[in-house]
């Protein structure tokens, strides 16, 4: 089944652009400090499981001292000064991150696994796009629907999948709308968030405005109960996000939730199959499936199942899986080792339930954390890996006979982030996204993304919404 | 003029569940007093599984009703409005009754009109509350307000009427279905609004009526899987925070009001019609 048409020479995007230091502090009040009750950790590269440098997980009196500085920022400088004027430091900020954009794309491939083709390409620009989009908005908040007053000092904590996409969706819209932030980065990726850090001094930010603390869950359950904080934006999984919304039960914080997906992507019979091959890999293998939003599910219709399926494996045969510098890698590496067997657990669960597992052929690296692009065929609803969502580069196939059957199997689950529809009748794409219970639908394609559209999740995914004048509803009372 | 040796035929105040009157299924009632203290009537002391039963009413209710026309939705909600207004000395009497005030006819008449300013609303919200959003690709790309599903309500303590039409009237604007606990200690008004409600083309399930305990009722529906948000309007401060707690386990939408003694008579202003929509977008394709 093996049908690679082509040997790639090695392509490697040089590392020696991105500049590592061996050990960082925290980012508090404009200034790099060290932690007074934190502790040190490793963030290491995935790919080859060699350490990248030593960070600081934030203590209790590192997660006081930043919010402190928000509070100061927030109180003397940042909400106070026109809307025109922070405009112009999330512009200049914009400008900063696309000078820069390729330092950006290898330091989070590196630290990610993802390849760099999407950190380059995909990543980034919605980085730099983000921060110029909600720049605009600084000063027309009186536009915006929902007034024009700042909340105060946002906690704001990010997954590792998309570490700087997270960074810019979450600090973007605060600063516009005159808030400042205590952010926490995921532990297995925090160097851009660090060096996004440096950014913020070269654009000459006033200190306090974007504090950065790293550390794991301890870290992020500090700064979500600190009495300091007046709003937290989280993103991450369902289960963390339920405790997050019991913990600030009875007070007056704020929260947006962004939490998992089980998304189906749904292809009728009368779909252009290739185009709908090409959004099934992009919908589950983009990122090597670490992505809330990932079509996870597929259901597609019995009569041209075959056909699909017979399609999906022979172009899943020519994905390239290696490097993620390497400019020609289509699946990078599995962010972690924890990850890593996460997926292969829920995986053997499906062999075991009776689904019939089958894997791209392809030579997985002797070190670091891979997986090989995976398909589950003969899923049933109650099969586990088509109710939990794996997060990672295994896909589940459903089969349906008729449109309400797609929609009566796509809305069975807890969860309602996203879902996909390939089909060549628009009235029916209109249809079926009217009955689909998910915050995001997409209509022959898959896992896009812009600064101008809303994304968030119906259900179990969470509640607010990211992007668009929906996203400043978050950050204004 | 009523002859006085003729005795006045009285009301038995029942449930509203799914377009009916039942009794409650534990066949438990209690003593409804007026503001001075005295005995008006016994009403129903609604029990976790009339609550349950109610969440499958509204539930069953909520594909009709969330996917007619806005304008079909206008339409009941203003007929809402006419129906009250013709038994407006009736809602007079009982708002007096309950509430102990004296001037009641401005309390009823602004229950009236947010009927009418909601019937309004239904096919506005997706102008003030959706988007067209210019994505950089080949995509019409829109987002459009969506009911959230089944919500449950607890009513305002003290404001039987304006309050409780306050608070029922954005929620099934929006296109979402309710379950509402009534005031405990004011639940007539909210059992005769049921009746406005049954003759009003409004289907049955659409709205679910519980008087009883609110303490006891709540915590089922704050902790059911099938109910999709929550009110938090007429819940004690720490009875709040404990439904709060129990609503987290299936992430409904919370709403509890920063203001715990808000004015039912002032501009109700979007944030109830908010609260209670979740945003859809979608990306269409654009081509040849």
């Amino acid at each position: 089944m093996n049908h690679k048409l082509f040997d790639y020479a090695p392509a490697p995007e040089s590392r020696a652009i991105a500049d590592i230091r061996s050990n960082y502090g925290l980012f508090i009040g404009g200034e790099f400090v060290e932690p007074v009750d934190g502790q040190p950790f490793k963030t290491i590269n995935p790919a080859t499981e060699e350490v990248l440098a030593e960070v600081s997980a934030a203590g209790a009196h590192d997660v006081d001292r930043a919010v402190a500085a928000a509070r100061t920022a927030y109180d003397n400088t940042w909400s106070r000064m026109p809307g025109r004027e922070r405009a112009k430091y999330l512009f200049r900020i914009a400008r900063i991150i696309q000078e820069r954009a390729r330092e950006l794309a290898v330091l989070e491939s590196l630290d990610n696994g993802k390849p760099i083709r999407e950190s380059r390409d995909v990543d980034l620009p919605l980085v730099a796009a983000h921060f110029f989009y909600y720049a605009g908005w600084a000063d027309k908040l009186e536009y915006s629907g929902y007034g024009s007053t700042p909340i105060g000092v946002a906690g704001q904590i990010i997954p590792w999948n998309f570490p700087l996409l997270m960074l810019s969706w979450k600090i973007a819209p605060a600063l516009a709308c005159g808030n400042t932030v205590v952010l926490k980065p995921a532990e297995t990726t925090p160097l851009t968030a660090l060096t996004f850090a440096e950014i913020c001094r070269q654009a000459e930010l006033p200190p306090g405005v974007v504090n950065i603390v790293t550390g794991a869950g301890e870290t992020g359950k500090l700064l979500v109960e600190h009495p300091g904080i007046d709003k937290i934006a989280f993103t991450g999984s369902t289960d963390v996000g339920r405790a997050i919304a019991k913990s600030v039960a009875g007070t007056k914080k704020r929260l947006t939730l962004e939490l998992g997906g089980k998304a189906a992507n749904i292809v009728f019979d009368d779909a252009p199959i290739d185009q709908a091959v090409e959004g099934i890999v992009a919908g589950i293998f983009f990122n090597q499936g670490h992505v809330c939003c990932a079509g996870s599910r597929l259901l597609v219709q019995e009569s041209v199942a075959d056909d699909v399926l017979e399609r999906l494996r022979r172009r899943m045969s020519t994905l390239r899986l290696g490097d993620p510098l390497d400019k020609n890698t289509d699946i990078g590496a599995i962010n972690s080792a924890v990850q890593l067997q996460k997926i292969r657990e829920l995986s053997r669960i499906g062999e075991e339930e009776g689904a019939e597992r089958w894997s791209a052929p392809c030579e997985l690296p002797e070190h670091g954390y891979w997986f090989a692009p995976t398909i589950f065929t003969g899923v049933t609803q109650a099969h586990r890996i088509a109710r939990e969502e794996i997060f990672g580069p295994v896909l589940s196939v459903l089969t349906f006979r008729t449109p309400d059957e797609a929609v009566e199997k796509a809305n069975n689950t807890p969860y309602g982030l996203s879902a996909g529809i390939w089909t060549d009748k628009g009235s029916r794409i209109l249809s079926i996204a009217n009955r689909l219970r998910a915050g995001v639908v997409w209509a022959n394609t898959f896992n896009k993304f812009d600064p101008t559209s809303p994304f968030g999740g119906y259900k179990e995914s969470g509640f607010g919404r990211e992007g668009g004048r929906h996203g400043l509803e978050a950050y204004l009372r | 003029m009523s002859d006085r040796t003729r005795l006045d035929v009285r009301k038995t105040y029942k449930l509203f569940i799914g377009g009916a009157f039942p009794r409650s299924e534990s066949g438990r009632s209690y003593q409804v007093t007026d503001s001075g203290a005295n005995f008006i009537a016994n009403a129903a002391l609604a029990s976790r599984k009339d609550a349950r039963d109610a969440v499958v009413a509204a539930r069953s209710a909520f594909k009709k009703w969330s996917t007619a026309s806005a304008y079909n939705r206008g339409q009941v909600l203003y007929r809402v409005a006419e129906m009250l207004e013709g038994r407006r000395d009736q809602f007079v009497a009982e708002v007096a009754s309950a509430e102990g005030i004296h001037n009641g006819e401005h309390v009823v008449d602004a229950a009236i009109d947010r009927w009418v300013w909601y019937a309004g609303w239904s096919d506005k919200i997706a102008h003030v509350l959706g988007s067209s959003n210019s994505v950089a690709g080949p995509y019409f790309d829109f987002s459009i307000p969506e009911p959230t599903g089944v919500v449950a309500i607890i009513a305002p303590q003290e404001s039987s009427l304006l309050g409780l039409v306050s608070v029922i009237s954005p929620v099934i604007a929006a296109g979402n279905t309710a379950v509402v606990i009534a005031s405990e200690k004011r639940p007539l008004p909210a059992i005769t609004l049921s009746e406005v409600l049954a003759t009003s083309d409004l289907p049955g399930g659409v709205v679910n009526v519980l008087t009883g305990k609110t303490s006891e009722i709540s915590p089922w529906l704050a902790s059911h899987a099938d109910v999709n948000a929550i009110d938090l309007t007429g819940a004690a401060p720490e009875l709040a925070t404990q439904l709060q707690i129990a609503a987290a386990e299936n992430l409904k939408r919370v709403y509890r009001p920063d203001d715990d003694n808000p004015d039912w008579l002032a501009d109700p202003g979007l944030s109830r019609l908010q609260a209670f929509v979740e945003t859809k977008t979608v990306w269409h394709p654009i081509g040849v």
